[in-house]
């Protein structure tokens, strides 16, 4: 890549229009069912209430992929707080990425969902992460690190989300 | 009666009318750069009027390149790589994508050597 950025800015936004309902989506977020179907394929596992925990699982495969890279997955992959969660439209947590130790260093981000209707059974999902003082997770998050291994970011989970929910299909199958 | 095909507009269409200008590739690069700016700093870098600046931004969220988000009393442009991700992701599988980043660094290395 040519022009990247000198240091990664500290709130990223991201927005995907989906044709689904609010409800839909809401649990394409939040229920492990789901979550194993796309993206990073993580078993999500939110106590959807102020103060509630936030922990994201991997799974078998996850682990098996992991362990043939000489890498050792942890038995918590993501981990946080609920702050606010207003289904289907809102979810605040806190968030830490417990994959890397030096990741798992930083202090925790801080992620907001938000679903909101719009024309023709097509919803808009905003994902806002604020990301200060977290610059190894921006790196993450933002794809920049996908030549070696990591995945896309959160653009391409909410790609892969926006395929699974309009098609039944994921990248992965 | 005969039917003909109709082309509707679609959110692709959008993205690439959108792109098919160099301001609008240029206020992206900024925000690529750094982002959430406000309508004010990209303005001081290009020599058109706030009104030009604001119509190509519209133009730009409407594509969903640019989300615009309140921050206290400011209006902060972010770059949303999502439609962008959208159309890899339809024309670049996994297996040509490895292919293709071996010819776009082959690209940068060549045409950075002094």
């Amino acid at each position: 890549m040519t022009a990247m950025p000198q240091t990664a800015p500290t709130t990223q936004v991201y927005r995907v229009y989906i044709k689904a309902t609010p409800e839909a989506i809401w649990a394409a977020l939040t229920k492990p069912e789901w979550t194993e179907r796309y993206g990073y394929t993580g078993l999500i596992d939110y106590d959807l209430r102020p103060g509630g925990a936030y922990v994201v699982r991997p799974t078998e495969p996850f682990k098996a992929a992991g362990a043939a890279q000489g890498r050792e997955v942890p038995d918590v992959v993501i981990e946080g707080e609920v702050l606010e969660a207003d289904p289907p439209r809102r979810l605040v947590t806190t968030f830490r990425m417990l994959m890397d130790p030096d990741m798992a260093a930083e202090p925790a981000t801080r992620i907001t969902y938000e679903i909101k209707e719009g024309q023709n059974g097509v919803c808009s999902l905003t994902l806002t992460h604020e990301l200060d003082g977290s610059p190894k997770l921006a790196a993450l998050v933002s794809g920049q690190l996908e030549d070696q291994g990591a995945g896309g970011g959160h653009a391409w989970i909410l790609s892969d989300l926006k395929t699974l929910l309009e098609t039944g299909k994921s990248f992965a199958n | 009666m005969v039917t003909y095909f109709s082309r509707v507009p679609t959110d692709d269409d959008l993205v690439f009318k959108a792109l098919a200008d160099p301001t609008r590739r240029f206020l992206l690069d900024r925000l690529f750069e750094r982002d959430g700016r406000t309508l004010t700093e990209l303005e001081s870098e290009l020599d058109m009027t706030r009104f030009g600046v604001m119509k190509h931004l519209r133009v730009l969220e409407d594509a969903g390149l640019v989300v615009a988000r309140k921050s206290g009393r400011e209006k902060l442009h972010y770059l949303n790589p999502v439609p962008i991700r959208l159309i890899h992701d339809r024309w670049i599988d996994k297996y040509t994508e490895r292919h293709v980043s071996a010819l776009v660094d082959l690209k940068t290395e060549l045409e950075s050597e002094p």
